[in-house]
């Protein structure tokens, strides 16, 4: 036999034959906490394998998203905005492709934010937190930064041999080239940003010329900022004190959501493993911390599930890698349920319940709520209509000793087209209506494309019709678009001295 | 303190060493220190504050700050931008005639809004904000009017008042025919019957009829033989349903006895002839406007 070679402070250098023993700690470790925690470096190695993989698409996706959406267009006729995706908050509309959304329809962003929610418990129910893994923005940036770092000053060892030395010619300059790359990426990210509230052409040329609106350089400012503190420096910091969600979730997931565990029944008695070693009195676990090597957020999985996991899966990757070499099965680490990860060994896996009451109850959610938005927007009108009764005076008694009540009524084009509405009452016998610097109560009232006209409407009724009403009689006012035949009616009321 | 660190057994982090109900622990979960930093750093924001802003009270004021910011100039500045935003419109109501303005829909909105605001401020302690009027003070929603309802005359009431003392006020008031003797106590409740009986009253024929020669006598000179008045004299039209005094008769008695004058100040020179003229547009959007 062998024998197994011995680091200097004794551990041996090796976990198994060929495969070397990582000098690594975790950084967040149960037994390194202290009060006020002074901040540790995390020196995340690089992982290849399948979730890796997954991990380089979905930030390739949603990178490429972020920074390509402004600048499609779509055309929506000569007075909207050809952008097609913008949130163009100077004139209160949201635009969405085909979609469009005025300010007091603001509901409908209500209900995405709703769906997107009940989305996120209902992945998080199945697959623990997928959200933090592979699609958050501070994961999908960090692993960003992770790989520009790795690009200029070498994977792990060579970055902890780099900051360990001293300010040579050679740190000096991949140090700055590092930072240098962190700030282009978050002056890209900033400067997209803005893009989303006003034609990016136009903004373009403008932030070039230096003509852009303040506000447009204050938030391409920040967001720059942000993007490098958070991203490139923060990191892990921002996961485990700033973000809410990691407290959050632990209520989402029960103990048939998969998540990324380490079989510590399979696994333990860890140790090293040495060449020709019987697999049978020992556990699949070499000790060779590959996992903890790999992890951006400094933790050991080995030590079960943990607030600071963000469950990127990358162990996953590094321990299947060891498993296929030292000939052990894979999924040492894998996704499981908290259920077999606590089965006594040698039972029989339970198969994974992807239907039960949690995933039923947020889907059947969110079936509801997107049911309930699509029926909003099928009945959605380009003609929105208000009726405000005059309240100061409620009623004006005329010469004649007729009866009078004032309407505001508004009509909300929505078209991008002006349009042409007739107003009329329905319910009160004998009244005459009037509008506001109109002849007759018959000329059509223009509105034009995308806007709201307010128009003044009284409606009378003549004394001898006065004995016959109440102190408040119900009255609907219709509005009619005289095109397309479209009507609306409001109801409202109509009030007299009474009897 | 490092000599009895506690570990609580179950998860193996160290406890703060704080203990409720007996066995309830704290562990320690440690805040990390840039979080620390970053609130010294948001006290000496703070100050940098201090220095630029104003901030401090005083005993007579506060202390102003080197930026020399103010929100009253912030908000004087945007009154400024506003009013420049204004100009064209102003400058087209100032140079049209009345009956272009209602015609333009963009400048019937701004006078409209700007002649609202300006009632509130200007007309509504007498008139009320929404133009209801009060015993004395007459109803602008209604289609009654004492010295005209069109959009000229409404303008000039406004810009030289009723009995203000301006040179082109409107004059005339109605006699105090009881104080003065003119008319008995009987002529008085006499004619009040015959006033009332124009607009539908009921009333003893016999005193109708007495009050009708009155009327003819005393009162038609400014009323008129039919009742309906005169806007030139401002002599209300006395068969309609609407008394500016009260419609009770002991309310015309009042009326007949001790005379009516009320007054409305002339607001040329208080007001600028724009405002003057968006305010009569105003009024007379009010739907009684003739």
């Amino acid at each position: 036999m062998e024998p197994v070679s011995v680091s200097k402070n004794g551990t041996p250098a090796e976990a198994a034959p060929g495969i070397a023993r990582i000098d690594v700690a975790a950084v967040s470790s149960k037994a390194l906490r202290s009060l006020y925690g002074t901040r540790q470096k995390i020196y995340p190695k690089r992982a290849k394998g399948t979730f890796r993989s997954i991990k380089w698409l979905v930030m390739a996706v949603t990178l490429g998203i972020y920074y390509l959406l402004p600048w499609f267009r779509w055309d929506r006729g000569p007075t909207l905005p050809n952008q097609a995706f913008l949130l163009d908050f100077a004139n209160q509309r949201l635009f969405f492709g085909p979609i469009e959304i005025w300010a007091q329809e603001l509901y409908f962003i209500t209900g995405i934010l709703v769906i997107s929610a009940l989305g996120l418990f209902l992945v998080t129910a199945i697959a623990g937190r997928m959200w933090c893994g592979y699609a958050c923005p501070q994961t999908v940036w960090t692993d960003l930064m992770i790989a520009v770092e790795r690009f200029w000053q070498g994977d792990r060892n060579a970055r902890m041999r780099l900051d360990s030395a001293g300010w040579t010619f050679e740190k000096i300059w991949k140090k700055t080239a590092t930072h240098v790359t962190w700030l282009l990426i978050s002056l890209a990210t900033g400067g997209v940003l803005v893009f989303y509230f006003r034609d990016a052409p136009t903004l373009a040329g403008e932030l070039i010329r230096g003509d852009a609106p303040i506000v447009a350089y204050v938030f391409l400012g920040v967001f720059t900022a942000t993007t490098y503190l958070l991203g490139g420096i923060a990191r892990e910091q921002v996961c485990i004190y700033m973000c809410p969600w990691p407290r959050i979730q632990a209520a989402m997931f029960d103990a048939e959501s998969l998540l990324v565990s380490y079989h510590d029944h399979r696994g333990e008695p860890r140790g090293p493993h040495k060449k020709g070693q019987s697999w049978l009195d020992r556990g699949d676990c070499i000790d060779c911390k590959a996992c903890v090597a790999v992890c951006p957020m400094g933790i050991d999985i080995r030590d079960g599930a943990q607030l600071e996991c963000i469950q990127c899966a990358l162990c996953i990757d590094a321990c299947d890698d060891i498993m296929g070499k030292v000939g052990r099965p894979k999924g040492l680490i894998s996704y499981d349920t908290f259920l077999n990860v606590e089965a006594p060994a040698g039972a029989e896996r339970s198969p994974v319940r992807f239907v039960r009451p949690r995933t039923v109850l947020y889907s059947v959610l969110i079936a509801l709520v997107i049911g309930l938005m699509g029926w909003a927007w099928m009945a959605r009108s380009t003609l929105q209509v208000s009726v405000i009764a005059d309240r100061n005076p409620i009623f004006v008694t005329l010469s004649d000793g007729g009866v009078r009540n004032g309407y505001t009524v508004k009509i909300l084009n929505k078209t991008h087209a002006h349009q042409q509405f007739r107003v009329g009452v329905d319910g009160l016998a004998g009244a005459h209506v009037s509008i506001v610097g109109f002849d007759g109560s018959d000329t059509p009232l223009t509105v034009e494309a995308d806007s709201v006209r307010a128009y003044k409407v009284y409606v009378s009724v003549p004394p001898a019709l006065r004995q016959q009403l109440s102190s408040s009689t119900n009255l609907k006012v219709s509005v009619t678009n005289v095109e397309s035949g479209d009507t609306v009616i409001t109801d409202t009321t109509f009030r007299s001295s009474g009897q | 303190m490092a000599g009895n660190k506690e570990i609580d057994a179950v998860t193996g982090v160290e406890t703060t060493g704080h203990v409720w109900d007996g066995d309830l622990k704290e562990l320690n979960k440690p805040l990390p220190k840039w979080w620390l930093y970053v609130l010294y750093a948001s006290i000496v924001w703070s100050i940098g504050y201090w220095v630029l802003y104003p901030t401090w009270p005083g005993i007579d004021g506060y202390t102003r700050g080197i930026l020399g910011y103010s929100q009253r100039a912030e908000v004087m500045k945007d009154v400024a931008l506003a009013k420049q935003s204004q100009a064209s419109f102003l400058e087209a109501i100032a140079s049209k005639p009345i009956e272009e303005i209602e015609k333009n829909p963009d400048l019937m909105e701004f006078v409209l809004r700007g002649g609202a605001t300006q009632f509130g401020n200007n007309c509504a302690p007498c008139h009320g904000k929404g133009a209801q009027g009060f015993k004395g003070y007459p109803n602008l929603n209604d289609d009654d009017w004492l010295w005209g309802g069109s959009n000229e005359a409404i303008q000039n009431t406004i810009s030289y008042g009723i009995r203000s003392g301006h040179e082109k006020a409107h004059e005339g008031a109605m006699p105090r025919f009881g104080l003065d003797q003119l008319l008995t106590n009987a002529q008085i409740s006499d004619t009040a019957d015959y006033v009332l009986s124009l607009s539908g009253a009921a009333g003893d024929a016999a005193a109708i009829e007495r009050g009708k020669a009155v009327f003819a006598e005393q009162c038609a000179a400014c009323h008129g033989a039919d009742a309906k008045g005169n806007l030139e004299l401002g002599a209300p039209n006395l068969t309609d349903a609407i008394w500016l005094y009260g419609g009770r008769k002991a309310d015309v008695e009042e009326t007949v006895r001790n005379g009516r004058g009320g007054v409305m100040p002339a607001w040329e020179g208080k007001l600028d002839p724009v405002t003057i003229k968006m305010l009569a547009i105003y009024v007379h959007s009010l739907g009684g406007g003739k």
